[in-house]
């Protein structure tokens, strides 16, 4: 769906962006990762034209985005921002329905999107009248992703979109945007610096440096096959909790004991993480005994913390070896 | 005198008809003037927000614009725009400037780079971006600079009485000239009112919240222009001939007052400052005006001295005052001054104020030149009989009178000269005659009577309508009370006058006041 071809942009202290190449699927979250001034940002503003490359070609669905006005080519865009850039004068109401303005909706069609928009994203209907200023930074994050989704553009451009927010509201919104629908169907490129956020939000995560892309795949990859030493010591503080978030059970499936066939078991779905897993269980165990399952294929085994530690360490040497 | 007794209040009822007429004046020309400098500087505070490199440039003018003294900012307004509302507007603009400029630019700048950010990056063009995002946003900075010029030119707008523009400033300037207080305080506490009021109401725009501020982006314009018609008001009560006078001449009971009062004038009026009186009139921008009867620029401007058929304007005859004692020891000197009298009359008199004043001639020149026509001029004796120290005030008359009387004095007699001239003004003139500072110098019998002996109302009243009986009382009073002789008068007399274009006048065959007075309610 969007295509970069070796883009540069080069100012006059030097090379922001060097020969990036990278193409986004359709539906597809695209994170792009790495410390400040690694010209992530400078990457994201390129594609809606809010900073012209000085070489390469950037397509959107096989059209060059030089073909059409930055203005109608931005319309077609979604963009979040990091300090969400609400206009300050307009309601929330108003500030949602700005490209639909723009794009000459009708007054219903706009009020009706807006009032959706609302309740999907958890705010009161209430706030439409209120301005920004008036609202917590958890709901003003919120309003701006909803004025960015208005116009249902397909593609989603965000730069660090919870970089201005609490760590607790900021897990919180995370977990909203993953269970979002809207945000399922869209082509997304992310920009943050947060390793955590790239790996809950990022269905492939591009690892910048310096300007250039050092490597870029789904988080098993970047964690198991590190291109090279940056990549591991990037991760290095959160290794741990990192590699349990990444794995799904289904991934270990095959590495886990055999099957013992009981009864009252619960089931955990094949698409949990080890980390999600360890949880549950630990809690569970607190109260009593029971026993988990995850079923592959019709065929189930036995979920327990030894085991999954087990079956972890030999995955993870599968890699190595 | 008597209006220096009455109250302020008194004073403010019996003028409130023109106190109206300048209030209204005064909101017309600072709120048009307003008006143009926002239609002007918010566009260019716009364009410099978007040319970063232009602003150190245009915000540089406009700040040196500011530190022009506000009344030599009026002046160069002057040869380009004339006299009267123009250049008073303009002046008032370019005033405006800066506060509205940078306020704009400042605004504009300090609008949260976020916001516009997220406006570009949602497609609007650069046209909505303003429009929508940077105006809204900046109004609050916008409307400050607004208030601040507001206030800047309330106050400035005093000065535009100088040049017949109108305003409170007639008031202030009157009452200076005339040494009045309430005339004073009748013009400038409207004043201050006024920047007090205006200042609180655009405070309270300014506290408009977000909803209000849209509906005010709408009133505020149309406030502004409803205010700046105020100016039209005044130009409505229209006549055929318009009078330019000083703000002391319009005070005067010997002036303005005196026209209405004894000839019943009803002119249509406006103030302006004597510096460009003149030539206002010269070029037809003015009808009438009140000048010195023998001002070299009547000659200049091809003015004519309207007749004071009704005597309302005190004898200024101009005559040598010396101190007794001087002409005691050195009794050749007072024939010698006694050669000049008579021998000049007005017109001869503003030939040579002319030539001075105008041709830049020097007085010295102009001096021995009459002389030499009259057959007094005498070569120097170059004697060393004693001295003789000539004093005059610091203007071409007094010089080239001086000048005549150091020659006479020179050729006449075996003295010697020594010449003070530019002793300011009257008081200081005076003052260094009565403390043997100087031993003469020449003085007009109205201001011996009215600036220097000042005798009681009744006596003024009594003799200030016949010359002879004016010097007469001079002559006796110096005498008696300063040992200071007046001795024969010159022949001219250099008084107030109405002027008017010499053309005019003869085209409309006025000679006279009385002339003038039935010319206007004729037509």
């Amino acid at each position: 769906m969007i295509r970069l071809q070796n883009v540069s942009k080069q100012y006059s202290n030097g090379k922001a962006v060097d020969d990036i190449s990278f193409f986004i699927k359709e539906g597809e979250t695209l994170v792009l990762l790495g410390t400040s001034g690694c010209g992530k940002t400078t990457t994201l503003r390129m594609i809606n034209r809010l900073t012209e490359p000085t070489q390469g070609d950037i397509t959107i669905n096989g059209q060059n985005i030089k073909t059409q006005s930055p203005e109608l080519l931005r319309r077609g865009i979604g963009y979040v921002l990091q300090h969400h850039g609400l206009f300050p004068h307009y309601t929330v109401a108003e500030n949602i329905s700005i490209v639909p303005n723009l794009l000459k909706w009708t007054k219903e069609k706009t009020t009706s999107r807006v009032n959706e928009l609302l309740e999907k994203l958890e705010l009161p209907l209430k706030v439409a009248n209120l301005y920004p200023a008036q609202l917590s930074g958890g709901q003003q994050q919120r309003v701006g992703l909803a004025r960015a989704l208005a116009a249902n553009a397909p593609v989603l451009l965000m730069d660090e979109p919870l970089g201005a927010l609490d760590p607790v509201t900021r897990a919180s919104i995370r977990k909203e945007f993953n269970t979002l629908d809207e945000l399922k169907r869209k082509t997304i490129l992310m920009v943050t610096h947060d390793v955590q956020e790239a790996f809950e939000l990022g269905d492939r995560i591009c690892l910048m440096n310096e300007g250039k892309i050092v490597q870029i795949g789904t988080a098993t990859e970047l964690l198991f096959k590190p291109s090279n030493d940056f990549v591991s010591t990037f991760f290095k503080e959160q290794r741990f909790q990192l590699e349990l978030e990444s794995i799904q059970l289904k991934d270990i499936w095959q590495l886990l004991p055999k099957t013992i066939e009981g009864t009252d078991e619960k089931v955990l779905s094949p698409e949990t993480t080890l980390w999600e897993a360890i949880d549950t269980i630990s809690q569970a165990t607190g109260l009593g005994a029971e026993r988990f399952v995850t079923t592959v294929n019709n065929q189930n085994k036995q979920v327990e913390t030894g085991s999954l530690m087990a079956a972890y360490t030999a995955y993870k040497n599968s890699f190595t070896a | 005198m008597n209006e220096q007794q009455q109250s302020l209040w008194s004073f403010i009822q019996q003028q409130s008809d023109k106190l109206l007429q300048q209030t209204a004046a005064h909101i017309g020309l600072t709120f048009i003037s307003l008006l143009l400098s926002i239609i002007i500087g918010i566009p260019l505070g716009i364009w410099i927000s978007r040319k970063k490199q232009w602003s150190g440039t245009v915000l540089g003018i406009a700040g040196v614009l500011q530190t022009i003294p506000s009344i030599a900012l009026l002046g160069f307004m002057i040869p380009l725009l004339g006299i009267g509302v123009k250049p008073a507007i303009v002046a008032l603009m370019l005033y405006a400037f800066l506060p509205i400029i940078r306020n704009t630019f400042t605004g504009i700048n300090q609008v949260n780079a976020a916001v516009t950010d997220a406006a570009k990056g949602m497609g609007m063009t650069s046209n909505q971006i303003l429009f929508k995002v940077e105006l809204p946003l900046a109004m609050p900075v916008i409307l400050a600079g607004i208030r601040t010029a507001t206030v800047i030119n309330v106050g400035v707008a005093t000065l535009a009485a100088y040049i017949a523009a109108g305003g409170l400033g007639e008031f202030i300037f009157g009452g200076i000239a005339l040494n009045n207080t309430n005339m004073i305080l009748a013009g400038a506490i409207p004043a201050a009112l006024l920047a007090i009021f205006f200042d609180f109401l655009l405070a309270r725009v300014q506290q408009l919240n977000i909803r209000n501020a849209r509906i005010s982006l709408i009133i505020f314009p149309i406030i502004l222009i409803v205010l700046s018609s105020f100016y039209l008001l005044p130009a409505t009560i229209k006549g055929k001939m318009l009078a330019g006078f000083t703000p002391e001449f319009m005070g005067r009971s010997d002036g303005y007052l005196g026209l209405k009062d004894k000839y019943k004038l009803n002119i249509r009026t406006v103030v302006i400052s004597d510096a460009i009186m003149y030539k206002a009139a010269f070029e037809n921008q003015l009808d009438v005006i009140s000048g010195y009867s023998t001002d070299g620029r009547l000659k200049a401007y091809d003015l004519v001295v309207l007749n004071d058929d009704k005597t309302i304007f005190p004898p200024y005859y101009a005559a040598p005052i010396v101190r007794q004692d001087a002409l005691i020891k050195y009794p050749e000197l007072e024939p010698a001054l006694n050669l000049l009298s008579g021998r000049i009359k007005d017109s001869v008199m503003t030939d040579l104020n002319y030539r001075v004043d105008h041709l830049k001639e020097s007085p010295e020149k102009v001096a021995k030149e009459f002389l030499m026509r009259q057959n007094l001029y005498k070569k120097p004796r170059n004697g060393n009989k004693g001295i003789v120290r000539l004093g005059s005030k610091i203007f071409g008359e007094q010089y080239i009178l001086l000048q005549m009387y150091s020659m006479l004095i020179n050729g006449n007699t075996d003295l010697q000269v020594e010449t003070k001239t530019g002793l300011g003004g009257t008081k200081i003139c005076f003052d260094a005659l009565n403390n043997n500072q100087i031993d003469m110098y020449p003085e007009y019998t109205g201001t011996g009577l009215l600036v220097i002996l000042q005798p009681k109302n009744n006596i003024v009243q009594e003799i200030i309508g016949n010359k002879e009986k004016v010097y007469e009382y001079v002559q006796k009073e110096f005498i008696n009370q300063y040992k200071i002789k007046w001795l024969k008068p010159i022949g001219f007399n250099n008084a107030y006058a109405l002027m008017m274009r010499k053309k005019q006048a003869d085209e409309l065959h006025i000679r006279t006041i009385s002339d003038l007075k039935m010319f206007i309610d004729n037509n």
